[in-house]
């Protein structure tokens, strides 16, 4: 009797949470507003300006998304999350789309019933150190106290490098980004690990950065991208097909200044003209209109107009390409073809 | 030296010896009083030597109090970049409250204080008109906040900083206080259902986190409810936080009622008196008085547990300060928001602190041991 209770709880609970996650594409139009899932605060790819306006790499997604779905690309109801309770935050249906430097991965895959959308960058797990304490690689760091996030990718990278080269650490958990800055220009850990983008603008954020290095290791592939839930393939779709366009229209020379002229009429390159709908109407096909992908371009530009914006060479981050150039320019940049 | 003779009671009133007034008196008295005492003040002086003007050096005289970004603040001086503050202060205030709405949060601020000074004074003029505003000041400020009847609506996401915690401190300490005092007075009750249930709810209350309630408010109970509803945010956290202050509230009262002498509770049966006269005319006075520094201690407590409100994405002060530092501008300059948001931090608290303490010495009646 229990049992066949509790099943039935079980099976109400589960057909509640399909129901609720059925047809996110119409509770976003019905809502009129965008919940996206973001981080607390990383530099460059999410925080709030001193007027409270969210900017960023990942932000831009966000606004994409919006701009391609409800018209506006500043519809965007921003969900800030630490890395434990992103997940949660999303498959509550809280939040409709996630974007915050998540890395894809199996288990997240599977296990958490996530559906990744392409990766917006490709990162990798990198170390800091102080330059006075000598060391010149990662595996000299036996012994040392690495400051080091809880529930990301980087906390059980960082066990298996030092496994797999048999020496020790020190653990210091930490929160968020921010809070590891803080710990390490303390001097409460000897190591500051995260992704090599977060300790690129980390050290530039330092009282002193020629006194850090980043050390020539880079432990894992990091591919960082969006997120929607299991069960809502169209959904998924929306998402996936944004990123692809934002990437396919860098690689197609659209930008957020001649968009509008491009999509005016049908110019003589039929991807171009696929995409902004003066040819064919693509959009119809994952629920949305022909411009879904001029309003998402105009709301933010390309990808790399976005990427120059807030991580690129010309910001205190200074990030450069690297592996997220185009793969016409060296990069793995790959984005599906619309057609 | 020769010795002056009085005449019995006609002694003048002497000054005492002038070693014995006076600073250096007490400098000795106080300070140097022995070997020991001399150390430790020779070492609390060499402490202070230390500490001070450093600190006054960052804090003030080497701060950068106007600045584009970090680097100007570095340019001009090594010590606090309070431009950072400066240019983040309206973020800090009013969150992500649209500005052209701002006005709303400074006008609830201002009814804030009328209603707030009938309720703290008793010899403010005008109480009982007073009093009645004040009860209705929560609906008016929810009104003016949230919108709607003629206001523009503000969705309460957008609700942040210095104006989210007082939103939901106030909300909490106004609503639990009456909560706490009836599930106390149900504690203590005669009728079996009544006290299971105040009994189970403050035990349960007491034995789960605040955090986890909040997190079971924001993420879990989008499972149990019909698909579609949405059920606003910081609405599910005020009643989580009520609740929780609620379940503390009502043992604090417990403690109170329980010092009261079970004669006095006869003496108010024999001549007459209903059960609610009794409570509100006898019992309740003389209880809430002794309970009140438990009561302002949990109302401390819920003030600042206000900053838990981050793990379910708003951000009260110091989640806007943590995210603050992520902007490329400013980073770094954790030191500065995180004073800056302890100062905001202890001056409410330290005034709560001192008012019970008024409170307590008003209400004093000369029971005290």
């Amino acid at each position: 009797m229990r049992v066949t209770k509790s099943a039935a709880v079980a099976a109400a609970l589960s057909l509640t949470a399909f129901t609720a996650q059925a047809a996110t594409l119409e509770d976003v139009q019905a809502r009129g507003e965008l919940n996206c899932v973001v981080t607390t605060g990383v530099a460059g790819f999410a925080a709030p300006d001193e007027n409270g306006r969210w900017e960023g790499f990942d932000v831009d997604f966000c606004r994409a998304v919006a701009a391609a779905v409800l018209g506006d690309g500043e519809k965007v109801k921003f969900i800030p999350t630490t890395g434990k309770t992103r997940f949660t935050v999303l498959n509550s249906g809280e939040g409709d789309i996630l974007f915050r430097n998540t890395t894809e991965t199996m288990s997240r895959d599977a296990d958490l019933k996530l559906s990744f959308l392409p990766v917006n960058y490709y990162d990798g797990q990198g170390f800091m150190i102080r330059k006075e304490l000598g060391v010149t690689s990662a595996k000299d760091l036996d012994g040392a106290s690495v400051c080091i996030q809880t529930g990301t990718t980087t906390e059980l990278n960082l066990a298996d490098f030092f496994r797999i080269n048999n020496i020790s650490y020190e653990p210091v958990a930490i929160e968020t980004n921010e809070e590891g800055i803080t710990n390490y220009s303390g001097n409460r850990c000897d190591v500051y690990t995260t992704d090599a983008s977060g300790l690129a603008s980390t050290r530039a954020a330092l009282d002193d950065p020629s006194a850090h290095i980043i050390l020539p290791e880079i432990i894992s592939k990091e591919p960082l991208g969006g997120a929607v839930r299991h069960g809502d393939d169209q959904w998924f779709d929306i998402g996936k097909w944004v990123v692809n366009a934002l990437i396919n229209a860098e690689e197609l020379g659209i930008t957020q200044a001649n968009v509008e002229e491009l999509a005016s009429a049908a110019g003589d390159n039929p991807s171009i003209n696929r995409m902004l709908g003066t040819e064919s109407d693509m959009g119809a096909m994952v629920g949305l209109d022909a411009q879904w992908a001029v309003r998402a371009i105009k709301a933010v530009g390309n990808y790399g107009e976005s990427f120059d914006r807030h991580i690129g060479p010309n910001t205190q981050i200074g990030l450069e390409r690297g592996l997220n150039a185009l793969w016409k320019d060296g990069g793995i940049l790959y984005a599906a073809p619309i057609r | 030296m020769t010795e002056k003779n009085y005449i019995p009671g006609e002694h003048p009133d002497l000054p005492p010896p002038s070693n014995m007034i006076g600073p250096v008196a007490w400098i000795r008295d106080n300070l140097l009083s022995s070997p020991a005492n001399i150390i430790m003040t020779i070492l609390s002086v060499w402490f202070l030597y230390i500490v001070i003007p450093p600190t006054l050096n960052w804090f003030f005289l080497d701060a950068a109090f106007t600045g584009e970004d970090r680097n100007a603040c570095r340019a001009v001086a090594d010590g606090a970049c309070w431009a950072f503050i400066g240019e983040r202060f309206k973020l800090f205030t009013y969150g992500f409250y649209p500005e052209e709405h701002r006005w709303r949060v400074n006008l609830s601020f201002i009814l804030l204080i009328v209603a707030l000074i009938p309720v703290l004074f008793d010899k403010a003029p005008f109480r009982s008109l007073g009093l009645k505003f004040s009860i209705a000041f929560p609906f008016i400020a929810g009104w003016l906040l949230v919108g709607g009847l003629g206001l523009e609506p503000v969705p309460t996401s957008q609700f942040g900083g210095f104006m989210l915690t007082l939103v939901i401190g106030i909300t909490g300490i106004a609503f639990s206080l009456p909560i706490g005092i009836l599930l106390a007075l149900g504690r203590q009750s005669n009728l079996p259902i009544i006290k299971v249930f105040c009994v189970s709810f403050i035990e349960f209350i007491r034995g789960v986190p605040l955090i986890t309630l909040l997190f079971v408010a924001s993420t879990m109970l989008s499972y149990f409810l019909p698909p579609g509803t949405n059920f606003d945010l910081l609405l599910r956290v005020l009643i989580m936080v009520v609740l929780f202050s609620s379940g503390y509230m009502a043992e604090v009262i417990r403690g109170g009622l329980q010092a009261i002498p079970k004669g006095q509770i006869e003496a108010a049966d024999s001549m007459g008196l209903k059960y609610w006269q009794s409570m509100r005319l006898i019992v309740l006075p003389q209880a809430l008085k002794i309970s009140i520094p438990g009561i302002v201690n949990t109302f401390i407590g819920l003030y600042k547990d206000t900053t838990l409100v981050i793990i379910i994405g708003l951000l009260d002060p110091l989640g806007i300060g943590r995210a603050s530092l992520s902007d490329t501008k400013w980073t770094g300059l954790s030191t500065e928001v995180y004073i800056f948001v302890a100062i905001f931090f202890f001056v409410s608290c330290f005034g709560m602190s001192r008012y019970s303490l008024y409170l307590e010495n008003k209400l004093e009646t000369g029971h005290k041991r």
